[in-house]
């Protein structure tokens, strides 16, 4: 193992244990919100990662991911609300208030829904991927407006957060721990795929689709098995938001979403692993703070979004990195 | 019938908005090699710059002069300032310079002129209906976007295949390089190309004015179904954008027209009513999937 590599696995630990000991600290300080600031970085953190294996790995730049993120968060209400009302999804699915449950549905239909998605959208490639992916997410967006019957507009409500056996997800530290925990195994699996033989081939095919189909691989299914992928990952963090949330809405499908995401990804650097979290957390807390401080916070995402794509090749990271590269 | 044939127009109207959008996008596309997603955003200024100008001096003539050139010399300075950083760079950095721009501008209009929408009443001239056929009375405002639209398709039929910059804007969209090795002022025909887009967006904004709210917003409603529009039109494709806008524009419009009522035939009006919504503004995705399926490159593509 060389210097670098020792230095980011010591890193990832501090992260991590900064991250199990923050809620104590968070209250030890009388600060409970930061708990709640850093649940949701997790969650959009497992959201742009997923969206960065599409969009950083395999280059393709999918503007429509929020789709899959309110899809899974859907999932999460249309089950409580059947089971909340006793009547089965189609007369034959069960509703159900098990986090157990919940996350494996919501994950399996965003993976539906992106396999579709995608075996559509990838027969483009380029501008035109970009805005078909738009155009899907905007349909499923005026689907779940016009659906009546899971709130439509107003989007749908969960009263209580689902469970899990032993955990009381009344408290939002608990729900915070359950989010580590997914985004532990989300990033470990993550981890695994970006560097196996799928992962590799999956650079290949954003470095050159003529090469990678000329030494004889299927292209397009590598590109959509990568989407569906991503497209269960997004599903995954939606159905955590609408269990914090306790709702879901068509706002979680709404293009800003994907283009929010997409931000995260880009601001936290293209094509790294934990890029897309750092992202996710620069996105928020900079939200955080210009709201708090101006109602016009969207001016100053725009400055510091435009300043950054145009002046830092390569995200915060690349920055940091550089200037602490002129310093030295 | 009469009610079909109104409709029909209304389809007309739409889709001439559309493709004032969308040849704008599709040239600077494929000119260029741009994706701007803040081509709405300049029909939101030119709808603004219009309904401001009309509210001050009351001449609609006036408020025509205020939006295009509020439109183009926002276009112009968004080219100069931003996209012209962007023309090496791949599509993901134009998406989200772009996406940037919308939010700035966005906010920036809200800050001027609030979240409330504005409403431009109809130039005098235009306000009343003319009878087109027996029973079939329909408002002269909608007619003339419709003659404007479609006057526009013509000019710009013939600046792109009869004149010296057309000449250029199709050698550039067939092969940039080649282009500029013959030593054309490349810079110079890109900041053409962009202006006469933004032209046309804030033409669109500003008619579209006195019969949709003016509000923060509605350049990304229209610009998503432009995108839409391109796709099914083929991408670069300025003919493709016209068939494509007049479909789209039809079909939307039948659908929100008939399908509540011919669901209503077979349910519960009040879930007739939302079913139909959400279906036909679904439709023309639902569309676009079928275009995509049968020709992946779009109906017109500009290249195979």
């Amino acid at each position: 193992m060389n210097g670098s590599s020792t230095f980011r696995l010591v890193l990832c630990l501090f992260v991590l244990v900064a991250l199990v000991a923050l809620p104590v600290f968070a209250d030890a300080t009388g600060q409970p919100a930061l708990t709640s600031l850093a649940t949701r970085i997790l969650i959009y953190g497992i959201a742009a990662a997923s969206l960065n294996l599409v969009l950083g790995y395999g280059g393709m730049v999918s503007f429509g991911h929020a789709a899959f993120f309110g899809i899974g968060g859907y999932v999460v209400g249309i089950l409580y609300q059947h089971y909340a009302a006793g009547e089965p999804l189609f007369g034959f699915i069960p509703g159900s208030n098990q986090l157990l449950v919940t996350l494996p549905a919501a994950i399996l239909v965003s993976g539906a829904f992106a396999a579709l998605i995608g075996a559509l959208s990838l027969r483009t490639s380029g501008v035109q991927f970009i805005m078909i992916t738009l155009a899907f997410a905007q349909m499923l967006f005026f689907l779940f407006v016009s659906l009546k019957a899971y709130g439509g507009d107003d989007g749908l409500i969960i009263r209580r957060a689902n469970e899990v056996p032993g955990l009381n997800m009344r408290d939002k530290q608990t729900i915070y721990y359950v989010c580590l925990t997914a985004a532990l195994v989300f990033f470990v699996l993550l981890w695994r795929v970006v560097n196996s033989r799928f992962g590799n081939v999956l650079v290949g095919l954003r470095q050159s689709e003529r090469r990678m189909a000329a030494i004889g691989l299927p292209v397009y299914r590598y590109q959509l098995a990568a989407f569906v992928i991503s497209g269960m990952g997004a599903g995954l963090a939606g159905a955590l938001m609408a269990n914090f949330m306790r709702f879901a809405s068509p706002d979680m499908l709404h293009w800003t979403k994907s283009g929010e995401l997409m931000v995260m990804v880009i601001l936290g650097g293209v094509g790294t692993l934990f890029g897309p979290l750092a992202g996710a957390a620069v996105f928020i807390i900079l939200e955080t703070v210009l709201a708090a401080w101006t109602e016009y916070w969207q001016l100053g995402v725009g400055a510091v979004l435009l300043f950054v794509v145009l002046y830092t090749h390569g995200g915060v990271q690349a920055l940091a990195l550089r200037l602490a590269g002129r310093r030295a | 019938m009469t009610l079909f044939l109104e409709q029909m127009l209304n389809g007309l109207q739409l889709g001439v908005m559309l493709f004032l959008m969308a040849a704008g996008l599709t040239l600077i596309f494929g000119i260029m090699g741009i994706i701007n997603l803040a081509h709405g955003s300049i029909y939101m200024v030119g709808a603004y710059a219009g309904t401001l100008v009309i509210g001050q001096t009351g001449s609609f003539l006036l408020g025509i002069a205020g939006a295009l050139g509020a439109a183009a010399v926002t276009g112009v300075v968004m080219e100069m300032v931003v996209i012209r950083r962007l023309y090496r760079r791949d599509h993901l950095d134009q998406v989200l310079a772009t996406f940037a721009i919308i939010l700035i501008l966005n906010q920036l209009v809200t800050i001027l002129f609030g979240r409330q929408p504005l409403f431009v009443p109809m130039p005098p001239l235009l306000a009343g209906s003319v009878e087109l056929l027996p029973g079939l009375v329909y408002p002269v405002y909608r007619l003339s976007i419709i003659v404007v639209g479609l006057l526009v398709a013509a000019g710009l039929y013939v600046l792109i295949n009869r004149t010296r910059i057309g000449m250029l804007v199709r050698a550039g969209s067939t092969n940039r390089d080649m282009v500029r090795a013959l030593g054309v002022d490349i810079r110079m025909l890109y900041t053409v190309v962009f202006g006469l887009g933004a032209l046309l967006a804030g033409l669109a904004g500003l008619m579209a004015g006195p019969i949709l709210a003016v509000q923060v917003g509605m350049g990304e409603q229209i610009l998503i179904t432009t995108f839409v529009v391109v796709v099914i039109g083929g991408v670069g494709s300025i003919r493709g954008a016209f068939f494509a806008s007049l479909i789209i524009g039809v079909v939307d419009t039948m659908l929100r027209a008939y399908l509540p009522g011919l669901l209503r035939q077979i349910m519960v009006g009040s879930e007739a009513d939302a079913l139909g919504a959400g279906i036909s503004s679904m439709g023309i995705y639902l569309l676009m999937a079928l275009v995509l399926l049968v020709r992946p490159k779009g109906l017109f593509a500009a290249d195979s």
